[in-house]
């Protein structure tokens, strides 16, 4: 679950890193409002996703007319298809260098991976293909937790930087990455200032889905996922439904199985029209399952493919027929069932439909195909 | 990390819904289940098998090293049943909770490490050794999927392994070892992991491997595979998956180029594995491949 900028920004302040004063706004004229109250300040695009700045969504404001001026712009624009609802309006920082840091889960060293790099005010992609000597890369073992002394040694010499405030500030950032289960806390940029402050001029979070169980008020405040109407659905039911722009429907069980039966429609020359699965505890949810996939106009044929582990594949049929006089299906479908519960599997659908599923995945993805074309 | 039929197992959880139902499966296949753990009803029997309070507990009763333990609470409660059972000196642990927090997932991993202990998981469908034992939640005993036999299959996934095994055993061959690694981002044994563990086993005649798209594992078990000698053949699930969409696994993630199909695909070929375009194809490319 991603989190916005002013969402993200409270947890590295609680964890005592300092972030520039300001607030929320969500409209011009209480941008111009916060801007008198603060002075010459930048307002922020508020969306889950990066290059605002690019997309015109940051700009600097001198005065209240000016703020008001640039947040009724910023708050008109639609960034990566997100549009503005909300303004950050912080006090402008005297900025003397920028940097970047993060603490995010490794898939590689299976533990927290501290990244910093000296040269800042860029993408960390970017920073790796730019600056790849210049980032540094600190393991950690969750168990310890970031020792002080560690981020010393593994940080370069820095110029102009006061160190103790700046080793202080990566301290804390693991400290809000711990606290808020992130799997990626991050500050660019990071800056240090003429007086010698370090301030965290942006932020970057996402929680790790799996935690939000254990921080349902934070989760309150996340940024919800872009769905549509039928994804919303799906998400509700409690199953994974991703809409896309082919023809042919897919209901499917298990991630691996799916993705693949995506592939293989593709690979014989047809399109998928969404990612449904139905595999792990979601495998009693057939019947709803086939509401959601045929709520799509596009799909022209439809391809149930279940290959059972722990999916049973009788419970999976036995939810899809139940449903079946209800929904009513206007277009072909095409069936292929292995695995855990299939003899039973087959015999409901010969006494239901009549029908037998195809012997293989393939012939019946390379049938759904053609019913399309 | 393949699992015996003269290896000692133990559920973790054991008197779930789930873990009921595929805990009788084990025992009638043939897996050495010797009992379960749940606190809450430690002393009492289930499936006619003892029910301890701990892993720990069951280890001392059992006056006995106990080889392998299968994981199935809730997923508040697994870092503390792996500590458990790390302290209780189990070697092999398989987790098949889905939706563990990874801080936990990275503390346990990183416990199990320093004692010595391999995890398969979380968020795997199990591991299979056709005609002597499984754990998890795999059709074992389904003979047209797991048909014994000397090809070693690795998959993230459970259902698209299913359909791997099935497809290879249609073909006429049979099946030495499956290894579900698991769908997480972060997890005890990878990819790479899993092929060593095959290239190892004297069962094993040539590999299977099954990827997904996201992450980096498939990158770096094509590394390992340069050195290999076993035959091997690929399929990577997701080539046409949208990219910044998390696909049902929290692993499967395409973000810029990293976890690409297109990246995987390059790796394994340059390190002489051919990927094909859909798991049917599997069999047939591993004939050319082995001797008649």
């Amino acid at each position: 679950m991603n989190f916005e900028e002013h969402a993200a920004k409270p947890l590295l302040k609680a964890a005592g890193i300092v972030v520039p004063d300001g607030g929320l706004a969500i409209s011009a004229d209480e941008a111009a409002s916060l801007a008198g109250k603060i002075g010459p300040c930048v307002i922020k695009a508020q969306v889950p996703t990066g290059k605002r700045g690019k997309a015109g969504g940051i700009a600097l404001a001198a005065t209240p007319d000016e703020a008001r001026a640039e947040a009724a712009r910023i708050l008109q624009l639609e960034i990566a298809g997100f549009p503005v609802n909300s303004v950050l309006v912080e006090q402008q920082v005297p900025i003397k260098k920028e940097f970047y840091a993060a603490v995010l889960n490794d898939s590689d060293t299976k533990g927290p991976l501290l990244l910093f790099s000296a040269e800042g005010g860029m993408d960390i992609e970017e920073i790796a293909e730019k600056h790849p000597d210049a980032l540094v890369r600190l393991p950690i073992d969750i168990r310890e937790g970031l020792n002080r002394k560690a981020i010393e040694s593994a940080l370069p010499p820095i110029d102009g930087v006061n160190r103790e405030a700046l080793v202080d500030t990566l301290e804390k950032l693991y400290e809000a990455y711990i606290r808020n289960d992130a799997e990626l806390m991050e500050i660019n940029p990071l800056v240090t200032t003429q007086d010698g402050r370090v301030i965290a001029l942006d932020c970057k979070f996402s929680l790790d889905d799996s935690a939000i169980r254990r921080h349902e008020e934070l989760a309150r405040s996340g940024a919800p996922d872009k769905l549509t109407e039928l994804e919303q659905r799906g998400q509700d039911i409690g199953f994974k439904y991703i809409e896309l722009e082919g023809s042919v429907g897919v209901l499917s069980n298990g991630a691996g199985l799916t993705m693949t039966t995506m592939d293989a429609i593709s690979h014989y020359g047809g399109e998928p029209a969404n990612f449904l699965e139905i595999g792990g505890n979601a495998f009693v949810l057939g019947k709803q399952a086939l509401e959601v996939v045929l709520g799509n106009p596009r799909v022209k044929s439809l391809l149930i493919n279940f290959c059972g582990a722990i999916a049973r594949t009788d419970v999976m049929t036995g939810g899809v027929l139940e449903a079946w006089d209800d929904v009513d299906p206007q277009v072909p479908v095409f069936w292929s069932i292995s695995g855990t519960g299939e003899d039973e599997a087959k015999a409901m659908l010969k006494e239901k439909l009549g029908t037998a599923p195809y012997p293989t995945m393939d012939e019946a993805v390379k049938a759904a195909v053609e019913a399309v074309q | 990390m393949i699992v015996h039929g003269n290896e000692s197992v133990l559920v973790q959880g054991i008197t779930g819904t789930q873990a009921t139902f595929w805990s009788e499966r084990m025992k009638e296949y043939g897996t050495q289940v010797i009992g379960g753990v749940n606190p809450k009803k430690a002393g009492t029997q289930h499936l006619d098998l003892p029910v301890w309070g701990s892993a720990e507990d069951a280890a001392k009763d059992q006056e006995a090293v106990i080889d392998c333990s299968c994981v199935i609470v809730p997923p508040p409660g697994v870092k503390s049943s792996v500590l458990d059972a790390l302290d209780a000196g189990i070697k092999k642990l398989v987790i098949l909770t889905e939706h563990v927090p990874v801080h936990d997932v990275m503390y346990f991993l990183a416990a199990a490490r320093e004692a010595g202990a391999s995890v398969i998981g979380p968020n795997t469908a199990g591991i299979v050794t056709p005609g002597e034992c499984f754990v998890g939640f795999m059709p074992a005993f389904n003979e047209r999927v797991f048909k014994p036999g000397s090809i070693g299959v690795i998959s993230r996934s459970g259902s698209l392994g299913t359909l791997v095994c099935l497809d290879m055993v249609q073909a006429g061959f049979g099946i030495s070892a499956f290894i579900g690694i698991g769908g997480d981002p972060v997890i005890g044994t990878t990819t790479r992991d899993a092929l060593q563990c095959l290239d190892e086993d004297p069962k094993t005649q040539a590999v299977a491997l099954v990827g997904e798209i996201g992450g980096g594992m498939e990158e770096e078990a094509a590394e390992y595979a340069k050195g290999m000698n076993k035959p091997i053949v690929s399929f990577m699930a997701g080539a046409a998956s949208p990219p910044g969409k998390k696909m049902g696994h929290a692993g499967a993630i395409v973000m810029g180029d990293k976890g690409s199909y297109a990246g995987k695909k390059k790796a394994l070929e340059a390190a002489g594995v051919s990927v094909l375009p859909t798991p049917s194809m599997l069999p047939g490319a591993l004939k050319e491949l082995l001797p008649a």
